[in-house]
């Protein structure tokens, strides 16, 4: 069918893998996020903590840059679990404004112009299709993320030694696994949003209100109940907790506080954070709604029954 | 060097049997919830271009959605070149193209990137799918406004470019559903003209859903007609046209009762369509002279006699009212 030919022909050439295809739903949908300058020169800054973190790590095995800069090694922070953790969550927060800026109208464009069925009557699943437009937040996401954070964490090995990468190699899959499943629980809620909300303002404040309101509602519960267990509605009290297991930095009991009655009784009230099993088992729960949501959303046509 | 015709006849049947049949409907039913949409429709549909045919709610765009593998049948199957639309679908949407009947598009993209990405999506390589959309947007008529958006197009270059994405991948069968909806004639004649030399390259077969008749008398060589969910009529419409009795249409002079009441005796049907029109069914055996003996025995004048064989309305119309066509 070639443009001087204007006849209809047969495609009879070679076909990509089945596996990969999924992969073209992001490479055609950064072309679209990328033309936002704006959203170019955010993405840009959201590597500055980065490159802190960097010049942190290369600043403790460098001497003459202390001296130059006049700063004893002890001023510095030590770089262990809480050093990656602190710059992980920085950037964990930056992956969650992007997530609001490029989730909402990833699902929603497609089901707003009736698109879906042009997806699904090729050979291309709903789930390839699910996967394709998670994997647009998740592959921007992680570049952000695990990527850098791993390469930082190697670079530190490397001038560390091997003794240092042997005894700390759980940190690495601590910042793996972490960010592994923020970016998959962003992925997931900004997509089942996306695929219930229309409109990109409203389903970007629908992803901010899911994740802070809980959060305020949580804190309320945990002020009034004394207790920490209303985290258990703040995904990002969640996902600190699961931060904090993974680091080793998780702590139970929070605090215990010393009350006192009108009859002047005095009692101590130890105040604890859910145990870590059920963090994971709520955001497993959350999930598992997202699927369910888009499962029932993403498909070529409606059924009326 | 022609072959003996009883030979070519065996050939041909043996081809038949060989050849799987585009679609082959074997007691395909689809329910949504207590509603039997599609009844346990049967029957092999072999046409170069097929027109489904049917009143509002009859199945046609369940059937088609069904064979695309969007709605699980709840009883029966069918197959689409051999390949079971459940069990295969992954191997048969690699066979198809579908143009829907809405409007159906990604926004925010130039028409060559949406065909593209369709093409790739149907497992073309980047660059393969690349050179494609541009085949095929000027292969629609939209070569010239391809880098356009496609949220600027207007109605019938929206159609254009859906059928473009239908075929970018060069499938083997073509779902077209509505394809002249909402085009001015001169667009529509176009899409009728891009169907028919689709149909005529022998590259692909057409199933064509329409309420337009005329548009599935232009492009199609067989019919489906649906009603309430089951199988009208299925035929061959050059061959239906040819089979089906003859139609006279007579514009007289003179005293009919009588005239009338003769044709009658001669077997045939009639229907007075107006002042002096008749219209007459001629069934075996009678012929258009002994019409003249009657009209000259009885007086009655013969201003103009003309034949009018069965056009695609009479067909659905009939079908419409008997509603078990069979196959």
């Amino acid at each position: 069918m070639a443009v001087y030919e204007q006849t209809y022909k047969r495609y009879v050439g070679r076909l990509t893998p089945e596996w990969s295809r999924f992969l073209i739903i992001p490479r055609h949908a950064y072309r679209g996020v990328f033309k936002s300058k704006i959203f170019t020169a955010f993405f840009v800054i959201c590597f500055v903590p980065l490159l802190v973190e960097a010049i942190l790590i290369y600043l403790h095995h460098n001497m003459n840059a202390l001296g130059i800069m006049k700063v004893n090694m002890r001023e510095l922070v030590p770089i262990d679990a809480s050093f990656f953790l602190a710059f992980l969550s920085v950037q964990s927060g930056f992956a969650f404004f992007v997530t609001v800026l490029v989730g909402p109208p990833l699902v929603s464009r497609d089901l707003r112009n009736n698109a879906l069925p042009l997806y699904l009557c090729r050979p291309f699943s709903r789930t390839e299709y699910v996967v394709g437009k998670m994997s647009v937040l998740f592959l921007l996401l992680s570049l952000m993320t695990w990527v850098p954070q791993l390469l930082l964490f190697f670079f530190q090995a490397s001038l560390e030694g091997f003794t240092w990468l042997k005894e700390n190699l759980w940190i690495a899959s601590a910042i793996f696994i972490g960010s592994v499943v923020w970016l998959l629980l962003l992925a997931l809620i900004s997509q089942a949003v996306s695929a219930f909300v229309k409109w990109r303002v409203i389903a970007s404040a629908a992803i901010l209100g899911l994740f802070f309101i809980p959060s305020v509602f949580a804190e309320f519960i945990n002020i009034v109940f004394m207790t920490h267990w209303g985290n258990l509605i703040s995904l990002l009290a969640l996902m600190k907790n699961v931060y904090g297991g993974l680091f080793g930095l998780f702590v139970r009991t929070v605090d215990t506080v010393r009350l006192e009655d009108f009859d002047g009784n005095v009692r101590q009230v130890v105040v604890t954070e859910p145990p870590l099993w059920l963090c994971w088992g709520m955001l497993f729960l959350v999930c598992a709604i997202c699927l369910a949501l888009l499962s029932r959303k993403v498909k070529a046509y409606e059924v009326v029954r | 060097m022609a072959l003996p015709a009883k030979l070519q006849e065996e050939l041909i049947k043996e081809q038949t049997i060989n050849d799987p049949a585009v679609i082959d409907l074997l007691g395909l039913s689809v329910s949504f919830g207590r509603r039997q949409i599609l009844k346990s429709l049967r029957g092999d549909l072999r046409g170069k271009a097929i027109g489904l045919l049917g009143p509002n709610g009859a199945g046609k765009t369940t059937l088609i959605h069904t064979l695309l593998g969007f709605y699980e049948p709840t009883a029966g199957s069918a197959q689409i070149f051999g390949h079971d639309i459940v069990d295969d679908a992954r191997q048969i949407k690699s066979l198809v193209g579908y143009m829907p009947e809405r409007d159906s598009f990604i926004a925010k993209m130039s028409a060559v990137h949406f065909v593209r990405l369709m093409g790739e999506l149907s497992g073309l390589p980047s660059d393969a799918a690349l050179e494609r959309a541009h085949e095929a947007l000027f292969y629609v008529g939209l070569g010239e406004a391809r880098y356009r958006k496609l949220e600027t197009y207007s109605l019938g270059m929206k159609q254009l470019a859906k059928l473009a994405q239908a075929i970018v991948h060069g499938p083997k069968l073509l779902f077209l559903d509505e394809p002249t909806n909402g085009l001015d004639p001169p667009a529509r004649l176009r899409m009728i003209k891009l169907i028919r030399e689709i149909r005529d390259s022998g590259q692909a077969n057409i199933l064509l859903s329409s309420h337009l008749l005329l548009d599935v008398e232009e492009c199609c060589d067989e019919i489906l007609i649906l009603r309430d969910g089951q199988i009208a009529v299925y035929c061959n419409l050059e061959e239906e046209r040819k089979s089906n009795r003859k139609f006279l249409m007579l514009e007289t002079r003179g005293d009919l009762t009588k005239f009338v009441e003769a044709i009658k005796t001669l077997g045939c049907e009639y229907a007075l369509t107006g002042d002096h029109r008749l219209k007459i069914v001629l069934q075996g055996g009678v012929e258009v002279r002994d019409l003249y003996q009657l009209a000259a025995r009885e007086k009655v004048q013969l201003r103009r006699l003309s034949y009018k064989r069965d056009s695609l309305e009479d067909i659905f119309l009939k079908a419409m009212e008997n509603g078990n066509g069979g196959l």
